[in-house]
């Protein structure tokens, strides 16, 4: 069936996914698989950004932003004890819902927070109406104005967690919870989890992949590329394209928070060393490495450079080969690595799905 | 030829001190193919881009079937019904022939980002539609061999064409050109009259700003001629041409 | 506060403000002659104070300051030689993308070559304690050698900009490119030209600010913050309302800091930013109908 051609490539993927995991436990390294599970949800981040950039056409410097929003917002109320508040009418009716449980934390002590599926639709939800709202005057900028309003928009996020002491200020907070997606299965970065939590880090940005194709391949999809074309002659032909790029924005949002959600419950913490200036660059730069509208380069590109990064191979260096990497880029190769006539052959297969 | 499909009353607009479009009120029948004529400058664009939607008068209305769109943004006036082609072809150069096209019915489709980001049965329908209507379109227009080569491979003739391909898709009522003619050859010239002629038998009338004369004499019904943003004549091209007032201001008109 | 103290934090403000002022100037400069914002623009006011630091310790101040600034504008030209030239049929935006990742790299090697530590260059004229007296408040003499090199390098760019053939030359480039290479001018020279005038004035600047608020290698992204919200508060493009804006910014920044707690003040201009960007991205001195600023 056309309809479900695209999906080829998800499914080698996950086989490919599949089969590294059977190699790794073979071999004992094991060990390898929690960079892995956090560069694919670092990935998720770099999906959104490609749906906005590549195909959209419009720039964010900001995002590491979206992510924090996601990643902190749960930790607070997921770790933040409301036992002293257990009598008042507000927690009760929390409580007696099911969204705020008591636990234990590490030291063994009673406390009483929300639980980690409410903390993420209230995540979501937060996302997605501060998406909304730095959107809706963002988007009109142009080019390098909206660069700058994106990059101001993350700094401000920076300032807001850096400074204020329900954040953790310096410290981010930590003993964050496992979230528990049903029975059995749960996001946890201890060892005993490790193949679990990969596996789930796998499944949903497979699944975020499977969305951001569809989309792609789908009538909103040509509208953003008729945008990023030539705004004008979209508008022209009735594609409203403030809404487009506004909803297009608060959707890589959302992606973005997502993954800020689940990789902090994988590390069990979150700290402002996730909203730096330069966590919005690396973004960027695998976006525009992946090649700006191919969103299986991104993927592909955000978990190998990630892995590297986060495996320490570039050392002190790090920061430098993220800059290197997207100045050579963008005097080289401006569509991005897996288009270079070369690797053309290799790629066109996946290219030519991903476009349409 | 019925009433007015479209009309402008009294349009007024600036620019700084310049008074680019200065009290112009025309009607345009349905069915008919009606020319806008002037020397460069005399804001037939700008008088494009206010029926259009892309900038707004400062004064006056745009009346469309009897409707006022004055202060409709572009994309809710090509909803309307109206479509246009630009001076410089604006195609979308990395999409291919028919997804240009394809995008042309956008405005008449309406599945959105959640049944496209979940791929629902609805959006197979509907994109089969749009592909076939796409390609129907390029058929007619001749230019179905070249459906899947990307735009920006097309020799510029043939791009104009993809353009008019595209605003047909949107099976417009109005159809704005904005000087079709420009860079085409006595040839190409007359390919463009016999379309434009094909396209009002297909139920579409035709606002044409143009420069060549041999075109307009050939296809309009009637003309209207701007000079410094003033309506100064009004009527069926041999009227107008022996207009002393035309004749005067409109010396050094191009080929033909 | 008493009358001593307003003085103080008005200077304060006016000497940090006339940095910032100094920093959008180079934007303009550069965004003049190529509409390119220069991500890495801070990192040449720090690149021109660690390399007179070092230099200190070999030459007396003067020589070093001079030697400093002299190599910052070659990097600065060096810096659009490699880079910026290379792109070819550049959109704005490729280019914008590229000074910052030159402005990481700045930042980088710095790191590597003289590590994260708080330097500074000794005051130019008396110690850290020497003051000077003003309306009652105790000035340091490093603030009238801010102010002064400020306004010596705005009052010296307004002729060169108006008066000279180079100034105006540039200019051209600015409106239209095509333009004036077809009136023989060597547009990419001119670029060229930009980046190092930038450089400059951005190395001279670092010098004299550096006793003050000391230099550390990752301080160009702050300054670079501030100057461009500086820049879009005058109007993009307008130096003389970049000064103006400048000294505005100084003063709400010192006034805040009096009254708020420090950690208030970064916050300061960004929220200026981003208010102007949403509200008036002409700025407050530019003309209404820069319909440019907007997309569809």
């Amino acid at each position: 069936m056309t309809h479900f051609r695209r999906y080829i490539p998800v499914i080698a993927v996950a086989i490919g996914v599949i089969i590294l995991q059977v190699v790794l436990s073979g071999t004992h390294s094991t060990y390898y698989m929690t960079q892995i599970t956090m560069s694919a949800y670092y990935a998720l981040v770099v999906i959104g950004l490609c749906l906005l950039m590549g195909y959209a056409g419009q720039i964010s410097l900001g995002h590491a932003g979206f992510f924090a929003i996601g990643g902190y917002t749960t930790a607070v109320l997921t770790t933040f004890n409301l036992m002293e508040y257990r009598d008042t009418p507000l927690v009760s009716l929390c409580q007696s819902l099911g969204l705020v449980a008591q636990r234990q934390d590490i030291y063994g002590a009673d406390i009483l927070a929300f639980s980690p599926w409410p903390a993420f639709a209230v995540a979501i939800l937060l996302t997605a109406i501060i998406a909304f709202m730095i959107g809706l005057p963002v988007i009109r900028l142009k080019g390098h104005y909206m660069a700058m309003a994106s990059l101001g928009f993350g700094l401000i996020i920076y300032r807001i967690v850096l400074g204020g002491r329900i954040f953790g200020q310096a410290d981010g907070i930590s003993n964050v919870p496992p979230f528990k997606i049903i029975a059995g299965l749960e996001v946890n970065g201890r060892a005993a989890f490790r193949i679990e939590s990969y596996y789930i880090a796998w499944f949903v940005v497979l699944a975020a992949m499977t969305l951001a194709i569809n989309l792609v391949h789908s009538r909103v999809g040509r509208a953003l590329r008729s945008i990023h074309e030539n705004e004008e002659a979209a508008h022209s032909l009735g594609v409203n394209t403030y809404r487009y790029k506004l909803l297009v924005f608060v959707l890589s949002a959302l992606f973005a928070a997502v993954g800020g959600v689940l990789l902090t419950h994988y590390n069990g913490s979150i700290g402002p060393s996730e909203v730096t200036v330069m966590k919005s660059v690396r973004y960027l730069v695998i976006v525009a490495v992946g090649g700006m509208a191919n969103l299986w380069g991104a993927l592909f590109m955000g978990v190998l450079l990630n892995f590297l990064s986060l495996r320490g191979v570039f050392g002190s260096y790090d920061d430098a080969v993220f800059a290197i990497i997207l100045i050579a880029i963008m005097l080289l190769a401006p569509q991005g690595l897996l288009r270079l006539p070369k690797l053309r052959a290799v790629t066109s297969l996946l290219s030519r799905r991903a476009n349409g | 030829m019925g009433n007015a499909l479209l009309e402008t009353k009294g349009l007024h607009r600036f620019f700084g001190g310049l008074h680019a479009v200065n009290d112009v009120s025309i009607a345009v029948s349905q069915g008919a193919i009606k020319g806008v004529i002037g020397p460069n400058g005399a804001g037939k664009t700008t008088l494009f881009n206010l029926i259009a939607g892309t900038i707004q008068p400062h004064n006056g209305e745009v009346i469309f079937r009897d409707k006022k769109i004055t202060a409709l943004k572009p994309h809710a006036v090509a909803c309307r019904g109206i479509a246009r082609t630009f001076q410089t072809t604006k195609l979308f150069s990395n999409m291919t022939v028919l997804e240009n096209v394809m995008m042309g019915r956008h405005c008449r489709t309406r599945c959105g980002f959640i049944s496209g980001m979940l791929n629902l049965p609805r959006t197979w329908r509907e994109d089969k539609q749009t592909k076939e209507k796409a390609l129907s379109i390029l058929e007619d227009i001749g230019l179905k061999e070249h459906a899947l080569e990307t735009a920006s491979n097309l020799p510029f003739g043939r791009q104009r064409l993809v353009e008019f391909a595209r605003a047909l898709a949107m099976e417009p009522e109005l159809l704005l050109l904005d000087e079709p003619a420009a860079g085409l050859n006595i040839y190409e010239t007359k390919e463009l009259a016999k379309l434009i002629l094909w396209i009002r038998d297909r139920g579409v009338t035709c606002l044409v700003v143009e420069h060549d004369m041999s075109l307009v004499m050939a296809i309009c019904d009637d003309v209207v001629v701007l000079d410094q943003g003033r309506k100064i004549a009004e009527g069926p091209p041999r009227t107008v041409q022996q207009n002393p007032e035309v004749i005067r201001i409109y010396l050094g008109d191009s080929d033909a | 506060m008493n009358l001593p103290q307003v003085v103080q934090y008005c200077f304060a403000g006016i000497t940090v403000g006339s940095i910032y002022a100094i920093v959008a100037i180079g934007f303009n400069i550069i965004y003049n002659t190529t509409g390119i914002i220069n991500f890495a623009q801070g990192e040449f006011l720090i690149v021109g104070a660690m390399l007179a630091i070092s230099f200190n310790h070999f030459v007396p101040l003067p020589v070093a300051v001079f030697l400093a600034v002299v190599l910052t504008t070659i990097i600065g030209g060096l810096v659009e030689i490699v880079f910026i030239r290379q792109v070819r049929n550049a959109s704005v935006l490729r280019l914008i993308v590229i000074t910052i990742g030159i402005s990481i790299l700045m930042r980088e090697a710095m790191l590597h070559i003289w590590d994260e530590k708080v330097r500074s260059l000794p005051y130019f004229t008396g110690t850290g304690v020497s003051t000077v007296t003003i309306l009652g408040a105790h000035i340091s003499p490093q603030v009238l050698w801010v102010l002064g090199v400020s306004a010596i390098i705005v009052m010296g760019l307004t002729p060169f900009f108006r008066f000279t053939l180079t100034g105006r030359a540039m200019r051209a480039c600015a409106d239209d490119r095509m333009a004036a290479r077809l009136c023989g001018i060597n547009d990419r020279w001119m670029v060229t030209l930009s980046f190092m005038l930038s450089a400059g004035i951005g190395a001279l600047a670092g010098c004299v600010i550096s006793p003050i608020t000391q230099t550390q290698y990752d301080m160009g992204a702050s300054l670079a913050i501030k100057g461009f919200t500086v820049a879009i508060l005058g109007g993009l493009g307008n130096s003389m309302a970049a000064v103006a804006a400048g000294l505005m910014l100084g003063l709400v920044e010192a006034f805040v800091m009096s009254q708020y707690d420090v950690a208030y003040k970064e916050a300061v201009s960004i929220v200026i930013l981003l208010l102007i960007l949403v509200f008036r991205p002409s700025g407050l001195f530019g003309k209404r109908e820069i319909a440019a600023m907007r997309a569809l």
